[in-house]
Parts: C-alpha cells; sequence; structure tokens
C-alpha cells in the first residue's frame, strides 16, 4: 500500500517536473516578444534582461552544462574549461572569416562569393567546432587524466593559461598569422540561411536567442541521455568510488577520456556559436576567469544536477551580463559608492566559498549526489597519505 | 615484495614515457651548454638574474609545500595572502615608517625589520583564520571540495586587495642598493640579489630545522602521515594544522616584502605568482621543502634563460613555457626532482 503511494507520488513529481520544465520552454520561447512588456513593469522592470543579453547567457550556460559532464558527472576538477571554449571560438573563426586571405573557399556561406578567405557555413562550422574541440579535448586529456584529482585540476588550469597565451602570440608561428595575436580574428560570418542572415535582420538577436535555445535543449537532451546511459553509470561509479568502479570493471582511462570529450564538445559548440553571435573571437576573453566563472555556475547549481546547473548558469549569467551593473546603478541611484561590477570574481569567489560550506548540493541538489555527500563522504578521507604509487593513477591495464 | 612487483609493472609501463622525457631534458641541456660556451659572461649574467628570481619564488613555494604535505590541499589562496601581504608592507613602509632613499642604514634595517613584525603576525593570524573558517569544515567533505573552496577564497582575497588598493601597482624605493657585491670578471652579483639570498637560505633552514627536530614539527610530520593515529597518539590535530597555517602566512609575509624590495605588487599579482611557485613545488616533489626552493630556481632560470637569451621563444611565452613544465613534470615525473614527501622527511 505504502509502496503503491510512493510509486505515485514519485510519478506525480516527475510528471509535475515535465509540466514545469515544458512551461519554461514555452516562455523561453516566446521571450523575445514579451520582453519589451516585461520591461515596463514597476520595480523589476529594470532587471529584466534584453535578448542579446540573454544568448550571452544561454551560451554560457551550455559550456556549464558541458564542464557539468566533466565536474559533475565524472568528477574530474577541470579548471581550464575556457581552453574548449577557445577553441570552439578560433574554429569559427578560421572557418568563417578573411583570417586566410590567400584562399578563398566557400561553403553554404551567407557571404557572396567574390570575399576571400574561407567562409563555411556556421551551421556546419558548430558541429566542426564540436569535432575539433572533442579532438582537443581526448588530446589534453590522454597524458593527463592518469593523475589524481588536485594534480589533474592543475594541469587543465595549466592548459587554461597556455592557451589564451598561444592565441596571442600565433600570429606569426615561423611567420604565419594563425590566429591575428592580440587583435583577435572578426569580423566572424552570422548565422544564416541562403540570403536570409542573421546579421541583415533587424531582429539579429531574437534569431540567435531561438538558436540558442535551439542548442541548449539539444545539450540539455544529451546529458539526459548521457547521464542514464552505461557510460553515464560508468562516470558516476568512477565519482563515488574510483577503486571501486575499476574492480567491477569500468575502464578508468576510457572512461574519463570521455568525460573529457564530450565535455570539450560542448565547449567547443557554444564557443564558435558565441564568436558568431559577437562576430568575433578576441585572446582577452579566454582568461582562467572564466573558467572559474564557468565553475561557479556549476557548483551554485549543483554539481551533476543538470536542471541546477541550467538555474546557475542563468543566474550568474545574468548577473555577469546585466544583473550587477543594473544592482549597481540601483545603488548609485540611492547614494551608495559602490561598483559591484568591478568585484563580480570577489562575488563568485564568495558564492563558491558560501555554496561550498552551507549547501555543497548546490540550488537544485542532484538526488545522488547528496546521498553521497551526506553518507558516503566518511571513506574518502580528506588527509588520505599519498603511499607508493597513489600520485597517479596510472595502472598498467591501462596502458 | 607486492611493491617491488608493482614498481617492476611501472617501470615497463613507463618507459617509453621516460625516454620522450629524458630527450626532452636533454635537448634543453645541449641547447643550454652551448649557450654557455657562446657567451659565457651574458650566461651567467642572466644565471644570476634567474636564481635571484627563483629564490623569492622559493618562498612562496615553500608556503604552497608545507600547507600541501600535511592536507593535501593547493591552497591557491596561499599566492592572493602573499600579494595582499605585499601591498600592505608597502603601506607601512612608505606611509607608517616614511622610509625613503635617503633615510640611513640603520633606520631602514630597523624599519623593515619593524615591517615584518607587525605583516608576520597579522598574515600568519589571517591564513590560519582562512583554514579555520573556509576549509576546517570541509575537512571530512571529499577533496574536490576544499579544491574548490581554496579557489574562492583564492578570488575573496584577490578582491578584498582590489578593493584596498584598488589596480595600481605598488612599489618602494631601492633601499637596498644595486650596486655590485661580489664581482667575477664581468659577472657580478648585486648587493640587493645577494640580500634575497640572505633572506632565503636561512628561512629554509629555519623551517627545515623546524619540521625535523622540534615538538610541534614532529606533530606535523605525524599529522601528515596518519591523521587518526596521531589523533589517537594525543596529538592535536587541528592545532597542528592551524600552527601549519600560521607557518605558511609568515611565509607569504616575509615572501611579500622580498618581492616588494625587488618587483611592483599589485592585486592579481599573487595570482599569476601564486601557479608560477605552485609549479615549482610541484617540480621539486610536492610536501618537500628543499624540493620547493630547488623547483622554484629551476623556474627562476628557465624563466630568465627564455628572457635573457637569444634563440629562446622569448618573453611572450614564459607563461606557457612554465605551465608546459608543470604539465610535463606531471606527465613525466609526477614525483618531481627530489620526490613527493609529506613533511615527515622535510
Amino acid at each position: 500500500m505504502s509502496q503503491a503511494l510512493r510509486g505515485f507520488a514519485a510519478r506525480a513529481r516527475t510528471e509535475r517536473g515535465w509540466w514545469v520544465a515544458g512551461a519554461v520552454v514555452v516562455v523561453a520561447l516566446i521571450y523575445p516578444f514579451i520582453v519589451q512588456t516585461l520591461q515596463v513593469l514597476p520595480l523589476i522592470g529594470d532587471f529584466v534582461p534584453r535578448t542579446g543579453s540573454m544568448v550571452v547567457m544561454l551560451v554560457f550556460t551550455m559550456m556549464a552544462l558541458g564542464l557539468n559532464v566533466v565536474v559533475g558527472y565524472a568528477g574530474l576538477l577541470d579548471l581550464g574549461y575556457v581552453a574548449f571554449y577557445a577553441a570552439g571560438a578560433y574554429t569559427a573563426g578560421w572557418l568563417a572569416s578573411l583570417q586566410f586571405e590567400d584562399v578563398t573557399f566557400h561553403f553554404g556561406s551567407t557571404i557572396s562569393n567574390d570575399q576571400p578567405g574561407i567562409h563555411v557555413s556556421i551551421w556546419l562550422i558548430l558541429a566542426l567546432a564540436g569535432v575539433f574541440t572533442t579532438i582537443v579535448g581526448i588530446v589534453i586529456g590522454l597524458p593527463t587524466l592518469r593523475l589524481r584529482g588536485d594534480y589533474l585540476a592543475i594541469v587543465t588550469l595549466g592548459f587554461g593559461e597556455i592557451v589564451p597565451q598561444f592565441v596571442r602570440n600565433a600570429d606569426s608561428l615561423g611567420g604565419f598569422d594563425l590566429t591575428h595575436g592580440a587583435f583577435g580574428i572578426a569580423p566572424i560570418d552570422s548565422l544564416g540561411v541562403g540570403g536570409f542572415v542573421f546579421r541583415s535582420e533587424s531582429n539579429r538577436d531574437d534569431l540567435y536567442y531561438w538558436t540558442a535555445i535551439g542548442l541548449i535543449l539539444f545539450t540539455v537532451f544529451c546529458c539526459i541521455r548521457l547521464r542514464d546511459s552505461r557510460l553515464g553509470r560508468a562516470w558516476i561509479a568512477i565519482r563515488e568510488d574510483e577503486t571501486a568502479a575499476a574492480a567491477m570493471g569500468v575502464p578508468l582511462m576510457r572512461t574519463k577520456t570521455w568525460s573529457y570529450a564530450i565535455g570539450a564538445f560542448f565547449g567547443g559548440i557554444a564557443g564558435a556559436f558565441y564568436a558568431s553571435f559577437k562576430a568575433g573571437a578576441f585572446p582577452a576573453d579566454f582568461f582562467f576567469n572564466i573558467s572559474i566563472f564557468i565553475l561557479c555556475m556549476v557548483i551554485l547549481g549543483g554539481i551533476g544536477s543538470i536542471w541546477g546547473v541550467l538555474a546557475g548558469g542563468m543566474i550568474l549569467g545574468y548577473l555577469n551580463i546585466e544583473g550587477l551593473s543594473t544592482i549597481g546603478a540601483k545603488a548609485q541611484d540611492a547614494g551608495l559608492d559602490f561598483d559591484p561590477t568591478k568585484y563580480q570574481f570577489g562575488i563568485y569567489g564568495f558564492i563558491i566559498v558560501v555554496m561550498m560550506l552551507f549547501r555543497p548540493t548546490g540550488l537544485i541538489p542532484e538526488r545522488r549526489h547528496k546521498i553521497e555527500l551526506v553518507e558516503a563522504v566518511r571513506d574518502t578521507s580528506f588527509y588520505d597519505v599519498p603511499t607508493e604509487g597513489a600520485l597517479t593513477d596510472r595502472d598498467p591495464s591501462d596502458d | 615484495m607486492t611493491t617491488a612487483v608493482a614498481a617492476l609493472q611501472r617501470v615497463r609501463s613507463s618507459s617509453l614515457i621516460d625516454t620522450l622525457g629524458l630527450l626532452l631534458l636533454g635537448t634543453v641541456i645541449v641547447f643550454l651548454v652551448f649557450k654557455f660556451f657562446e657567451d659565457p659572461t651574458r650566461f651567467l649574467n642572466v644565471a644570476v638574474i634567474g636564481l635571484t628570481t627563483g629564490a623569492v619564488y622559493g618562498l612562496v613555494a615553500l608556503g604552497y609545500t608545507l600547507v600541501y604535505g600535511i592536507l593535501q590541499l593547493i591552497n591557491f589562496a596561499h599566492g592572493d595572502v602573499f600579494a595582499l601581504s605585499g601591498l600592505v608592507a608597502s603601506t607601512i613602509i612608505l606611509s607608517v615608517f616614511g622610509l625613503d632613499e635617503d633615510t640611513s642604514v640603520i633606520v631602514i634595517v630597523l624599519g623593515l625589520l619593524a615591517t615584518l613584525a607587525i605583516t608576520i603576525p597579522v598574515f600568519a593570524v589571517l591564513n590560519a583564520t582562512i583554514e579555520r573558517v573556509a576549509y576546517k569544515p570541509l575537512r571530512h567533505a571529499p577533496r574536490l571540495a576544499a579544491l574548490i573552496t581554496a579557489v574562492g577564497v583564492s578570488f575573496i582575497v584577490q578582491n578584498v586587495a582590489l578593493a584596498l588598493y584598488g589596480v595600481d601597482f605598488e612599489s618602494v624605493p631601492n633601499f637596498i642598493p644595486r650596486t655590485a657585491a661580489i664581482e667575477i670578471g664581468d659577472v657580478a652579483i648585486q648587493w640587493n640579489k645577494l640580500a634575497i639570498f640572505m633572506i632565503v637560505i636561512p628561512v629554509l633552514l629555519v623551517l627545515t630545522w623546524f619540521v625535523r627536530s622540534t615538538r610541534q614539527g614532529k606533530a606535523m610530520r605525524a599529522v601528515a602521515q596518519d591523521t587518526e593515529a596521531a589523533a589517537m597518539m594525543g596529538i592535536d590535530v587541528n592545532r597542528t594544522i592551524s600552527v601549519t597555517f600560521v607557518l605558511a602566512g609568515a611565509l607569504a609575509a616575509v615572501a611579500g616584502l622580498v618581492y616588494l624590495l625587488q618587483f611592483n605588487v599589485r592585486y592579481d599579482t599573487g595570482f599569476e605568482l601564486g601557479l608560477i611557485a605552485f609549479t615549482a613545488a610541484v617540480l621539486g616533489g610536492i610536501g618537500n621543502l628543499t624540493g620547493a626552493v630547488l623547483g622554484a630556481l629551476c623556474i627562476g632560470l628557465v624563466q630568465a634563460f627564455n628572457e635573457g637569451l637569444d634563440g629562446t621563444p622569448g618573453g611572450d611565452w614564459t607563461r606557457s613555457i612554465v605551465f608546459g613544465i608543470l604539465i610535463a613534470v606531471l606527465v613525466f615525473r609526477p614525483e618531481g626532482i627530489l620526490g613527493e614527501r609529506t613533511p615527515e622527511g622535510a
């Protein structure tokens, strides 16, 4: 009896969840039509983000979802996620701009055919960027994923630092201008279908916005399917207890590399999309703080929780692009001399610490991760002393 | 027996990686030897610069390695505590004591010592407070939780420095003359460089002595080895960890002053320098005090050679090279030059 009741309650809960999700999607889809109405509302009107800001928020949320695959599912701390973002953005830069003027190659592009440079359809580039960053993820992952958790964090951080410096300096690699240095690559072509180019439309932001919604839905769908797949269960097993997972026959290296590759895939697509939206890829966009910013989204929302990361990403994305400056302006009006945008990373740091101390499972916790934090933590002691060979996860069978 | 078998297997499986690593190292050494014979004076002068920078990195690296040795936590905030201490020291020197280049030598020395007497306790307490507030509650949480928190604390400290000092660089006049103290041929070691070694070497010796020979040091080693057993033997684990953070904070304060005497300090100085220092600690073998300084000297040399010699990628690439080294070390020889150690070996 009680079991039947519980089953019913569970189904009601999931069904309600789907209703909520459906409602959110509908509101999200009509957002560009209602934004102007919302913006004139009393009190909250000033805090309603523009559609253009929403695009940026969605892009960062997509990256957060990608990072969630690495940090949340597989439990590998990646402090250099910005490298994948950069790889995606520069893929778009290389394949859809005047960067390589000597070559003239057009493929489904929205640019007229007499323009020099490589111009591939941005739609195709989104896919290509995904594939390219996946490869980058595998290349970074293969040598490093053997390392113990915190060493992995440091190495990814290293890559996250090397990549921006590389793109900044790679304007004369043996005389070859690969990235156009500190100036970045601009302009990058817009999305479009045939002669219908998003850039030339008056509602460009709206069109990009709907595309971004489509990308987010795709990402969320992939994340759900991945989480429930064999691979996803292997990730969670590794996150919970690596040794036990290995003993149960989970191939550690392959599984971890997949999480890297797939996390990178979404980062790359988001990067390419964002580069097209901003019509440029600039090295100044790819600094360490962005990696932390995206990580902060994951932590705020709930490590491993798709809905949580969605919420966390949108909240922090909003604060970053509009919220803090709006709050700052309000504070100025109220006579306070405080500019929160200047201290944004201090604020994110504060959010990280507070969340870790008081609600480590995040705003919308993932059930399983919550159990893990409450019950299983005692066996992974904070101070396990490294024993012989404990530094790396290197296992002869992995090679 | 099992250990031996495991070691054998490790050797076999990683022989290819080892060969690659040795090849890489060999290329660098051949290049340096070649450069030395091309122009010995320049080479040695650049080396002096590198060793000095390395010694400063070493002071910061000691703080990382000390904490890592006992908690296996990369205390990201350490770099920012160091930078903040440098900024505070600049205020004390310039505004409180009002020292400038014309002040007599004795007053300068006393003033600098007095500055240390203020900053050391302040930052020791600050560092211990950070541990109490942010890291201690997470001691039983998964390791990544503490690591993520450390990143958060790092940003907070950095922004406190930003709020207090703004975005400008702070610097002090050249208190220590930049004239040559030792001159061999055309190779000169200036007083200000020598002074750094006169600080770093005693600090390393005292620290080593402390960890190796004192009661408190013994407690630290015990906690690092086996916390539960140490607690059962009556060691106050919390106190021991606090002492470690106090020590690290004191080191950060010393490093802040030393760095300030050489270079300019800004609110975000600590972040990048912290990463370099951590790289140094990993290179030397994390948890190993001597290793941290040795690794830092290596990093300093690499940086100086890269920026000062011809035929290298040049200053634009320094950061990439340092992190490239970090990645290479972790891939090829994760235990570092002198071997990973918790403080028991010092």
